[in-house]
């Protein structure tokens, strides 16, 4: 399928002062992301995860190397302002706390708010509102204060904001962070959903490993490079990697790792817990056996 | 002695105290916390987790019923109620929001300067707090503005550390961290119990980090307590917590799906290692070799 | 469903001037507090009286509340009606003893002053205040105001700052009682010693919530950024105010009752005394 967003080499440094010296955040990241795909970034705080996202929404542009969305190159000398807020329109991004996107007061008025900037008809915005509410499942708060709803719920209200503007890709930049596991497991149900069923192509940054697990692909970024990129099944399946970036494996990749170091072979890709369960009991009954038929001959 | 001690606490907030919709925050709670060691606090939002803590830091003051640090009842003398705030050292989330020296080692002597501590004293447990939470010396004299994120939620950790609690809460000390970062600021909350022999009660929605950390677990649901024990028995009984909506570790989880599947690895397995030695048991291998 | 915003002086309400476009119960309550200046006869006053009474029971709310709104004017209600009684001359005196003088028209002045400042409160709670929520205020204020754009008057800039200083003071709020309690809870004491200690004391709370303030100013326009955001030009709404035929009515009521003011300041000019 035809990559929604393109990128080679991005180069990108913040520029420092007196007393800092410059940050070089990303140093020659390259990736293709196919439309309708849902991956995960990795990466320890200060990896150049959160400045990446920001170079794929046209928030900032890279110092050097070439970024496409939607097959225009967004770094060309001659793109046009009109391009940029037209390309804009297709990636969005939801933040990781709550608080700092939400712009009304009114749940349904902020849900409009991207909508109304794009300049559409009223009677428009308040059919995608409506729909949007719907799809989130906050219809009920539509003429609501944001400001009473859980974290989980706000972040669903910014989630029906990016689907009513109907984009075709969506930036979560650990969206999940700072809420409960109840909210987290809602918005990460929300996010599948929007892949799965409207076919967003869908970005997550997150420093939970079984989120990541739930994505097609993930990109380990360390030190503003990627260090590797491949299936939960391939990337898990190297915890050594994981642990030397700062990160984590899913507690069923590390249990089924420190079993084959006792020389029980079972998979590490099995993230659920009894998927997992059923390969470790397989392989300790049959080992188990093995045993006894050595000890009985 | 118990460092903590509650009899029969009730709380309601403001607008929830009166009236036929009367909603407690705290319902009859009584609660023991032994001396030293690491009690985690679990519970859905809105179980009354945060209000507890505020209770037992004199923050909040009981509608009925008594609170008592070191066996002392905090609210015998409310004029007395700061010392008990200092005694009990209360870490809030997100707490770097809250810096707001012009230097690091200013931001951590503000408590112990409130206690009317002095110049050398003062000194000596900027330095000695700013160890335990492992912040290098040369950050000192950085404004805390200038930090990365996890050395702010460290130097604001030894503002409270500074003031010597008996007692040290935390409210979700290592939200927003990444894995490595998590282990550094929890690894650190561990060390500094065990070497200056502070009671801890860490609040948190992670259960693979209370698994990892805690010695016993007090479980809240609906402003109650609906258990306190020993961190391997919580977990072992899955069914209860999921009655709240509570999870498990994902290896209490394998666990559980092994028994089904004719292992028996034990219900009371909450940390991988824990059940890599039982899987090493199973199999007739001593554990130590 | 409703929706409760509970900050500001609005009186949760169903009532039919509650339901008024706000951009007519803007106008409305210019052109009634222009009626109430030029009010001039006792006879003019006895229909605004009466008339604000009516508006009174018709949103629901008690006149207690109504009176409560005047508690912080008290002090200026009342200096002005002494000024107006002792240093009011005229034909009639009244009561007089060394350097008081007390004339008839001194009292009555007086009594109209006052009976002008009550009329003109309740007028804008009834038509503002309390029936109109200061987000539905900013709207109508934006719309009634885009004229001025033509101007180069930054009416949309100023109405998208209101909106969001509405939407971010119950959240600055809560982050001020955190502070408050984090700081607390390392021994900061806000209650007592002098002007200059509790002053100082202040520091640990509003340098935390000033950045605390610029961080979220700073992601939310990152934010808003990311949502298209480009200001308001070709920019629409989703609910623009639409304003129905009782908007008018209700409208066309009051403009009824201004000419009525004039009419009775002109024939039936009972106790014209106010200058």
């Amino acid at each position: 399928m035809k990559p929604i967003i393109k990128a080679e080499n991005l180069v990108f440094t913040y520029p420092g002062d007196e007393e800092q010296k410059p940050v070089k955040a990303l140093d020659g990241v390259s990736f293709e992301i196919p439309e309708g795909s849902f991956t995960a970034i990795l990466g320890h705080n200060g990896s150049g995860k959160s400045t990446l996202a920001k170079l794929l929404c046209l928030i900032n542009l890279p110092d050097r190397g070439r970024l496409w969305i939607d097959g225009r190159e967004m770094t060309a000398d001659d793109v046009t302002e009109a391009e940029i807020l037209a390309a804009r329109r297709e990636v969005g991004m939801v933040f990781q706390n709550p608080d700092n996107q939400i712009v009304a007061t009114i749940v349904e008025e902020d849900v409009a708010f991207g909508c109304e900037n794009l300049g559409l008809p009223p009677a428009e915005i308040r059919r995608r509102v409506d729909e949007a509410l719907a799809d989130v499942g906050m219809t009920e708060f539509a003429r609501n204060p944001s400001y009473k709803l859980s974290g989980g719920q706000k972040q669903h209200v910014a989630i029906a904001g990016t689907i009513a503007m109907r984009r075709r890709c969506v930036i979560f930049d650990e969206s999940t962070a700072m809420l409960d596991p109840v909210g987290r497991r809602e918005v990460m149900d929300i996010i599948e959903k929007l892949n799965h069923e409207e076919g967003i192509t869908v970005l997550i940054i997150t420093h939970h490993m079984n989120e990541a697990a739930r994505a097609d692909r993930i990109l380990v970024m360390n030190g503003g490079r990627i260090i590797a990129d491949g299936s939960p099944s391939a990337v898990f399946g190297e915890p050594e990697r994981m642990w030397e970036a700062g990160l984590d494996v899913p507690q069923t990749t590390e249990f089924a790792y420190k079993l084959r170091e006792l020389g029980i072979k079972v998979p590490l890709d099995l993230f659920d817990p009894a998927d997992c369960a059923e390969a470790v009991a397989k392989a300790v009954l049959e080992k188990r056996g093995g045993a006894r038929r050595e000890a009985g001959s | 002695m118990n460092a903590i001690e509650m009899r029969h606490v009730s709380f309601a907030y403001g607008s929830a105290k009166n009236g036929p919709t009367a909603k407690k925050a705290l319902d009859d709670i009584s609660l023991a916390v032994e001396s030293g060691g690491i009690t985690g606090l679990i519970g859905h939002t809105g179980s009354g987790k945060s209000t507890l803590v505020q209770m037992i830091n004199g923050l909040l003051k009981p509608d009925e019923g008594e609170v008592l640090l070191d066996g002392v009842n905090i609210w015998a003398e409310p004029k007395k109620i700061r010392q008990f705030r200092f005694k009990a050292g209360l870490v809030m989330q997100y707490p770097e929001y809250q810096l707001f020296a012009e230097t690091v080692a200013e931001d951590i002597a503000f408590g112990p300067k409130n206690m009317g501590l002095e110049k050398d004293e003062l000194d000596r447990r900027v330095r000695e707090a700013a160890r335990f939470a492992g912040l290098a010396d040369d950050l000192l004299q950085k404004s805390p503005f200038d930090l990365s994120g996890g050395q702010k939620r460290r130097a604001a950790l030894a503002g409270v550390i500074a003031m010597r609690p008996k007692i040290l809460i935390l409210d979700e000390p290592a939200a927003g961290l990444d894995p490595a970062g998590r282990r550094d600021i929890l690894g650190g909350i561990k060390r500094f119990s065990r070497e200056s022999g502070t009671t801890v009660l860490i609040v948190s929605h992670s259960m693979e980090d209370m698994a990892m950390y805690c010695d016993d677990i007090i479980v809240m649901a609906h402003a109650k307590i609906l258990m306190h024990k020993p961190t391997a028995e919580v977990f072992s009984d899955w069914e209860q917590l999921a009655s709240v909506g509570l999870d498990v570790p994902l290896i209490t989880r394998v666990a559980a799906a092994l028994i089904e599947n004719g292992v028996d690895i034990g219900r009371d397995v909450y940390t991988v290692d824990y059940a890599v030695g039982k899987v090493r048991e199973l199999l007739g291998e001593n554990p130590e070799s | 469903m409703k929706s409760d915003i509970t900050f500001g002086q609005y009186v949760e309400g169903n009532s039919v001037i509650h339901r008024l476009d706000p951009r007519v119960k803007i106008v409305i309550s210019l052109v009634y507090i222009v009626a109430i200046f030029l009010a001039k006869s006792v006879t003019a006053f006895i229909l605004l009286t009466v008339s604000s009474a009516v508006f009174v029971v018709m949103t629901g709310i008690s006149p207690r509340l109504i009176l409560r709104s005047m508690k912080p004017l008290l002090f200026i209600i009342i200096f002005t009606a002494v000024i107006n009684l002792f240093f009011m001359t005229g034909e009639n005196p009244v009561f007089e003893w060394r350097f008081i003088h007390i004339y008839r028209e001194g009292i009555i002045n007086a009594c109209l002053i006052v009976l002008r400042i009550v009329l003109l409160i309740t007028a804008t709670s009834v038509f503002l205040t309390y029936t109109t929520t200061p987000l539905a205020l900013t709207d109508a204020l934006e719309q009634l105001l885009s004229p001025l754009k033509k101007l180069h008057v930054p009416v949309h800039e100023f109405s998208m700052m209101m909106t969001i200083a509405l939407r971010f003071i119950p959240t600055l709020i809560d982050e001020t009682q955190k502070i408050i309690n984090a700081q607390t809870a390392r021994g900061a004491d806000f209650t007592s010693g002098g002007l200059i200690k509790r002053g100082k004391a202040l520091v640990p709370i509003l340098i935390p919530l000033f950045i605390s303030a610029f961080r979220r100013a700073d992601e939310l326009a990152t934010a808003m950024e990311c949502r298209c955001y480009t200001g308001g030009e070709g920019r629409t709404r989703m609910n623009t105010l639409k304003s129905k035929p009782k908007d008018w009515v209700f409208f066309f009521c009051i403009l009824l009752l201004t000419a009525g003011i004039v009419l009775l300041n002109i024939f039936f000019p009972l106790y014209t005394v106010l200058k």
